[in-house]
């Protein structure tokens, strides 16, 4: 059976923390880190592999700023 | 048998399947933490990109939150006063028959300041698209009831709640345009979740193809949060929304062209 | 050698400003009927100039909508008008300061009735103040041009689109109920093309047609949040007013050499007081006549040279005294000012004028 792995880039300096997308991933990938970008927003990272490159955090995400890869394999 | 594709190998440009869009500038924008603004900017310009339409294609702003989208869309775009966009579409449509045009409108500056506006281009059929942001609140001027404010619902000028008896009753201004001859199709939708947005992009796209066909006015409202208005994280401004906002303004198709 | 005929026709002033409108390959006209200046509209819409020139003319929902559907084409770098009456011009007030502060070029035609509220739809020169001193909200002025005659109202719709265009700023048409209404012989002018899309890629670089991809958006706004910057934006507007003061003064002296006094007059009131004029050089008065032609810039210059060698200047208008004060900073007490008006909707006669000349000047 094919499989599909993905991975996610989120340019955490443009991102506001506002957390849209954690309800949106389907495999839980995404929390708010502990640290803070420069404007001092807690921003969206990923916390574990199991991204399938779905993309459904980067279009629910109101600034844009997921970018998203997927492999089949 | 386990991947073992490293970060670096998955993120390769032929393994991209989604990036920001180009006609999006890459400045910041403007809008507070989880404001459904931005989704909507978004889709509005990846169908602009994926028609290929940019060069020939003229955005006009409102007054508002979204009075600054012109910094956000890497597009033609003019800044009309409070509630007149419409007009201003009217006119560079009519220029420039062969051109795109759409307006991008909050709930104040469409459905109250600028309903003659709305209403008489939306009769009168422009080939336009209006893309109608419903927040329930006057976002930018710091959260004052707006046209569109549900029955009980607070806002700065409605501290106790809006109380229909005294200050009337919300407008439903997307099912009123739907009964005018001039409008082609007319629909509700959201960008809160990943299924929201994808019918709502779709909406989009199909009002941008009845333009191309000079089919008559398409207008899509796009319910949407505010949650520092409504004084609420975004999260709960979307689970708020879902709950008490969807229920007065259901989702789905109010008009579609005839097959 | 072949004389070419000139084309006369026998018009009313708001019929010669569409006319005129057409035959300068204007692209569009949005207005709304109001008396007295329905005629604009009107003898568009059976003239059909969308078959005539591919010109779009459109009857707005209101005046607020026409002055918008005006920004909008004027965004695109397109020659568009609009026409009103006092209160509609009231009306459109919002829009033509967006309109100077996105420093967009368009004509503004106000065939004026006399106020205040709905007023009267009788003639009047009471909207002076509305037109030149900006109107609307913010810094800014129009190019206020003041037509005596029909033939002036066609002259001046070519005129003010060529102001608009090389200030990037409104120009106003200041008539009234008198000329919008009254019928005369007009020469028009000959048909010009309309622009092509290229032709206004060229001329307006700055015009919304579509982002290509080897330039960067241009946006139409009159916005800046940025104190700095929205300073930096007035002082280039006053810069133009500064220039529109040296290079676009436009004035009609008439037997001002030899005078002791002087009528100053535009539009209707002018064509009044030149037979005033009449009356009194029969009666051996050595009375002069300014016509202010542009009412911004004004004809400061010309007024302070004439103040040093005169008795007195009577400034005859059909309104309580608007321009006056105009003509006072401009003369900077070197001579007696005087003011005679008529408002309301009514016209003065002639022997008024020169009796007023003759009360508050000569006599007093």
């Amino acid at each position: 059976m094919a499989k599909v792995i993905g991975d996610i880039v989120i340019d955490i300096e443009r991102c506001k923390g506002c957390e849209v997308c954690i309800p949106a991933c389907p495999h839980d990938v995404i929390a708010l880190a502990k640290n803070v970008n420069g404007k001092g927003y807690h921003y969206a990272e990923t916390i574990n592999d199991k991204c399938t490159g779905c993309a459904n955090c980067a279009i629910v995400c109101p600034d844009g700023v997921i970018t998203v890869y997927r492999v089949k394999i | 048998m386990e991947h073992t594709l490293t970060k670096e190998e998955i993120r390769q440009e032929k393994n991209l399947v989604y990036k920001k869009t180009n006609v999006m500038t890459d400045n910041i924008l403007s809008y507070c933490p989880g404001c459904g603004h931005g989704t909507a900017h978004r889709i509005l310009a990846e169908v602009i990109e994926e028609m290929d339409i940019q060069d020939i294609t003229i955005g006009v702003d409102p007054v508002g939150c979204s009075v600054l989208a012109y910094n956000f869309f890497n597009l033609d775009m003019q800044q009309a006063a409070h509630g007149r966009a419409p007009a201003l579409a009217t006119a560079i449509k009519r220029l420039f028959p062969e051109k795109f045009v759409f307006t991008y409108q909050g709930d104040g500056d469409l459905a109250a300041i600028g309903t003659a506006e709305t209403i008489h281009a939306c009769n009168r059929g422009e080939n336009i698209t209006i893309i109608f942001i419903n927040n329930g609140i006057y976002g930018m001027t710091g959260g004052q009831m707006a046209p569109t404010t549900l029955p009980g619902m607070k806002s700065s000028t409605s501290p106790y709640g809006r109380d229909v008896q005294m200050m009337g009753n919300p407008l439903k201004i997307t099912e009123l345009v739907a009964q005018l001859p001039g409008t082609c199709f007319v629909t509700r939708q959201a960008v809160h979740t990943p299924s929201t947005v994808r019918r709502a992009k779709r909406a989009i796209r199909l009002a941008f193809e009845y333009q191309s066909k000079n089919m008559g006015l398409s207008f899509i409202e796009i319910v949407s949060n505010c949650n520092s208005g409504w004084k609420m994280t975004p999260r709960q401004s979307n689970e708020w929304m879902e709950a008490n906002m969807l229920p007065f303004y259901p989702l789905g198709d109010i008009k579609v062209p005839e097959k | 050698m072949l004389r070419m005929k000139k084309e006369l026709k026998l018009m009313k002033g708001n019929e010669a400003v569409a006319e005129a409108a057409i035959r300068v390959g204007a692209d569009g006209y949005f207005g709304y009927p109001i008396t007295p200046q329905s005629e604009v509209l009107e003898y568009l819409m059976a003239e059909k100039p969308y078959e005539r020139t591919g010109m779009v003319v459109l009857q707005a929902e209101s005046e607020v909508a026409a002055i918008n559907m005006v920004y909008g084409g004027a965004g695109c770098g397109k020659m568009v008008m609009t026409s009103s009456s006092s209160p509609g011009i009231s009306l459109k007030q919002e829009g033509i300061s967006y309109i100077a502060g996105a420093e967009l070029p368009c004509l503004i035609v106000n065939v004026v009735r006399g106020g205040p509220g709905l007023g009267t739809i009788q003639p009047s020169q009471s909207d002076y103040f509305q037109a030149v001193k900006g109107g609307g909200h913010g810094d800014y002025k129009l190019l206020v041009l003041a037509p005596a005659s029909v033939q002036e109202m066609a002259d001046f719709t070519t005129l003010g689109f060529e102001l608009a265009f090389k200030y990037r700023n409104p120009v106003m048409i200041l008539s009234d109920g008198a000329i919008g209404q009254m019928m005369e012989k007009v020469e028009l002018p000959e048909q010009k093309p309309r622009r092509t899309e290229e032709q206004i890629r060229e001329q307006c670089p700055w015009a919304t047609l579509g982002k290509p991809k080897n330039r960067e958006r241009n946006i139409i706004t009159s916005l800046e949040l940025d104190s700095l910057k929205q300073e930096q934006v007035n002082l280039r507007i006053q810069a133009k007013y500064e220039r529109m003061k040296k290079e676009e003064v436009r004035y009609e002296e008439i037997m001002c050499d030899d005078a002791e006094y002087i009528l100053i007059a535009f539009g209707t009131s002018a064509r009044i007081s030149q037979k005033a004029l009449q009356l009194g050089r029969e009666k051996g008065i050595k009375v002069g006549l300014l016509r202010p032609i542009t009412l911004f810039p004004f004809p400061e210059e010309a007024i302070a040279k004439l103040s040093q060698k005169v008795k007195g200047m009577l400034v005859v208008e059909m309104n309580a005294g608007q321009m006056i004060e105009d003509v006072r900073l401009s003369v900077c007490n070197r001579t007696k000012v005087e003011h005679f008006g008529r408002f309301g909707g009514i016209i003065p006669s002639p022997t008024e004028v020169l009796h007023a000349l003759e009360q508050k000047l000569i006599g007093g």
